[in-house]
């Protein structure tokens, strides 16, 4: 029953995009067809689903204090967690260059259109936002470290499908020129942002 | 002959202030700011720009951490190999923007606290990354230089319009580094205070600052039709 | 011989040197800054007690402040019972004073069970008391931690000598909602504290209530639009208030 809260807190209470603003430079620049952004949205959920349980390994057996006592229990007072920002993020720009591996090899015309924004998911600030957020709450278990990753992936892939959706409906509006593509679609997202504010304090 | 070298000698010396070196400077502002054009660094853009004082020491942080960052990797860039380039742009910007940290927590304590939340967004943000792929590691670490200072300005007036018109209609006062936030309207026009004004509260969260920069894009896209988007 | 930039032998090489400068230039600065680091939060610390009694105290005079009013140091355990005490001037490095007890890591690791205002995993915590003299009153400051809507929240309770009346309070959040949440820092919220009295007998000593409720001795309104925070601020302070009060109690019977 944790998983499924922590699941759903993910997707819409504590969503990337929409409560923590986080990964906001991606979504933006990628969402101009649903076909991309559900692209991107999928890599997101993989990157953040494999790096948050990965990162939690970090943090609990090598970076927290006292993490190392299973090594030699002299180790007890070691304290490494100022190096946690540097290794979560060698551990998330490893995983992208893999994303990067496959996606070019099983997926050419997605990883043309991504462009630079794949390799950018490295700094998409969500994704290292998903491993601070997993050591500052202290997950006690991998597995709700992994849903939590999930879930946070399946928010912002919400997020990104929805405001692709809405970006290719409205190519059909008179949206005035100086606003047309990124300016209107600042406004709508935070028109959503402030919808999106209904869920916060929802407990579950 | 003669003009031949002249012009070769010309050409290979540029001056502190030629036309080049200028346009890496100037174009950041307006035609490829890095927030309103080459969106990235929006993530910041809407975190700390509740107060002046937020936006104005991010954007000394990002100024920092951009012009050390592209300069080392500029001077790296015949050396770094390919495949794992992201991750050693990464390092640099990740080690660089610790050490800002740890030095200001031993010496400006303060400070470092008000900071300690966006120490992470710093590392994160894209303008850094963006540059250091799109620039750094293709020219030499003079104009690197310069660009990293244009794309830190182009970023940083954006960042203080925001936070200055978020602060005086969500708070109804400005703040500074070191002076702390300054109420200015009178209090007996707040409404608890039996007047008729009362803060627009929706300005301190996030969404009001993506509309905010909305409208900039509006007002900036009317003057500069060049960057209005084709449907 | 050229070397490929490119080749697998020069990556791994380019990846170990780069591992260890970087290793070693934030180790080195790590280490060397951790003094400086540690005395500027002790100063906190002391600025955040001296704070809940009313001293307006900076980081300049804070030690010497501390040193002024606040006359000893006590540790106590979950059960309320005296462990330690501890006088004089405070070392930064000493493990055994009760005023490097860190209530927020403590927190952390002994998470209590949501809705246990009893603390059931407190285990084997300690507790620092700090006790002050101030114009010939004695205060007691107690420290609290809590959880937020984004974050940790914490604070610093001063009750006056009879332990039962709330002489000042002094909270701080790490990521609470600007403007809403945020707002627990202030003064127009930490002066409503002043002058309140803990209930006689718990689990619900003090209440911070929402949204315009009446109040009376034993509580003070929330903040309007940070309900969550107000409630966290309520939780941390039942939960903790629990566990001093056992050793209050104790300390009363003993000096009757």
């Amino acid at each position: 029953m944790e998983y499924l809260s922590i699941f759903v807190k993910g997707i819409f209470i504590e969503n990337m995009i929409f409560a923590y603003f986080l990964g906001m430079c991606s979504y933006l620049a990628v969402s101009k067809t649903v076909k991309t952004a559900n692209g991107l949205g999928l890599a997101v959920i993989f990157v953040l689903g494999i790096t948050v349980p990965i990162n939690y390994l970090l943090e609990n057996y090598v970076l927290k204090e006292g993490a190392l006592a299973w090594l030699n229990p002299e180790y007890a007072n070691v304290d490494l967690s100022f190096l946690s920002f540097i290794m979560f993020i060698a551990v998330i720009a490893s995983m992208v260059q893999l994303v990067e591996m496959i996606v070019e090899k099983f997926a050419p015309a997605l990883y043309g259109a991504l462009g630079i924004f794949l390799p950018l998911i490295a700094v998409n600030c969500s994704i290292l936002g998903g491993a601070l957020f997993m050591q500052d709450r202290q997950y006690p278990s991998i597995g709700e470290a992994t849903v939590f990753g999930l879930g946070s992936g399946v928010g912002w892939w919400l997020a990104i499908v929805a405001i692709a959706a809405i970006r290719e409906k409205i190519r059909y509006s008179h949206v005035p020129a100086p606003l047309r593509g990124l300016g209107i679609t600042f406004i709508i997202t935070g028109l959503m942002g402030i919808a999106f504010m209904s869920f916060m304090g929802i407990e579950i | 002959m003669s003009t031949d070298t002249n012009t070769a000698v010309e050409t290979k010396r540029e001056s502190l202030f030629s036309k080049k070196n200028r346009k890496l400077l100037k174009d950041p502002l307006d035609d490829s700011n890095p927030i309103t054009v080459q969106v990235l660094g929006i993530c910041s853009a809407l975190a700390i720009t509740v107060q002046l004082q937020q936006a104005v020491i991010m954007s000394l942080s990002v100024l920092f951490v951009m012009i050390g960052g592209n300069v080392i990797i500029s001077l790296l860039r015949n050396l770094v190999p390919d495949r794992i380039r992201i991750i050693v742009q990464l390092v640099v910007v990740a080690s660089l923007v610790i050490i800002v940290d740890q030095v200001l927590k031993a010496f400006q304590p303060d400070i470092s606290e008000k900071l300690s939340v966006f120490v992470g967004l710093i590392i994160t943000n894209c303008i850094i990354m963006g540059r250091l792929e799109a620039f750094a590691l293709g020219n030499k670490p003079g104009p690197s230089l310069l660009d990293a200072i244009g794309n830190a300005m182009g970023y940083a007036w954006i960042l203080l319009v925001v936070s200055i018109v978020r602060e005086i209609f969500g708070s109804g006062a400005i703040s500074l580094p070191g002076m702390g936030q300054v109420k200015f309207l009178p209090s007996s026009w707040f409404i608890s205070e039996g007047g008729f004004y009362e803060n627009n509260n929706l300005m301190i969260l996030p969404p009001m600052a993506l509309i905010t920069v909305g409208i900039i894009i509006w007002i900036q896209r009317s003057r500069n039709q060049a960057l209005i988007e084709e449907n | 011989m050229a070397i490929n930039k490119n080749g697998t032998g020069y990556t791994f090489g380019f990846a170990i040197v780069m591992v260890v400068v970087v290793g070693a230039a934030l180790a080195a600065t790590a280490i060397s800054l951790k003094p400086l680091q540690q005395a500027n939060a002790a100063d906190k610390k002391m600025m955040d007690i001296l704070g809940a009694i009313k001293v307006d105290a900076q980081r300049d005079n804070a030690k010497q402040l501390f040193a002024e009013y606040v006359t000893s140091r006590v540790a106590i355990d979950a059960s309320g019972t005296q462990v330690s005490v501890k006088q004089g001037e405070v070392s930064a490095t000493d493990a055994t004073d009760p005023f490097n007890i860190d209530i927020k890591k403590d927190y952390r690791s002994h998470k209590p069970v949501k809705g246990d205002l009893a603390w059931g995993n407190a285990g084997d915590l300690t507790f620092p008391v700090f006790e002050c003299q101030k114009e010939g009153e004695t205060y007691y400051v107690v420290p609290m931690v809590g959880s937020g809507l984004w974050g940790p929240i914490w604070g610093y309770v001063a009750l006056e000598g009879d332990m039962q009346t709330i002489y000042g309070a002094k909270f701080d959040h790490k990521t609470e909602t600007p403007g809403l949440g945020a707002e627990i820092k202030e003064d127009f919220f930490t002066v409503k504290f002043e002058g309140k009295t803990l209930a006689e007998v718990g689990p619900t000593y003090f209440s911070v209530l929402k949204g315009g409720a009446i109040t009376n001795e034993h509580s003070v309104d929330g903040i309007t639009g940070g309900t969550i925070t107000s409630k966290g601020v309520d939780e941390m302070l039942n939960r903790t208030m629990g566990i001093y009060l056992k050793y209050f109690n104790n300390e009363q019977r003993a000096q009757r």
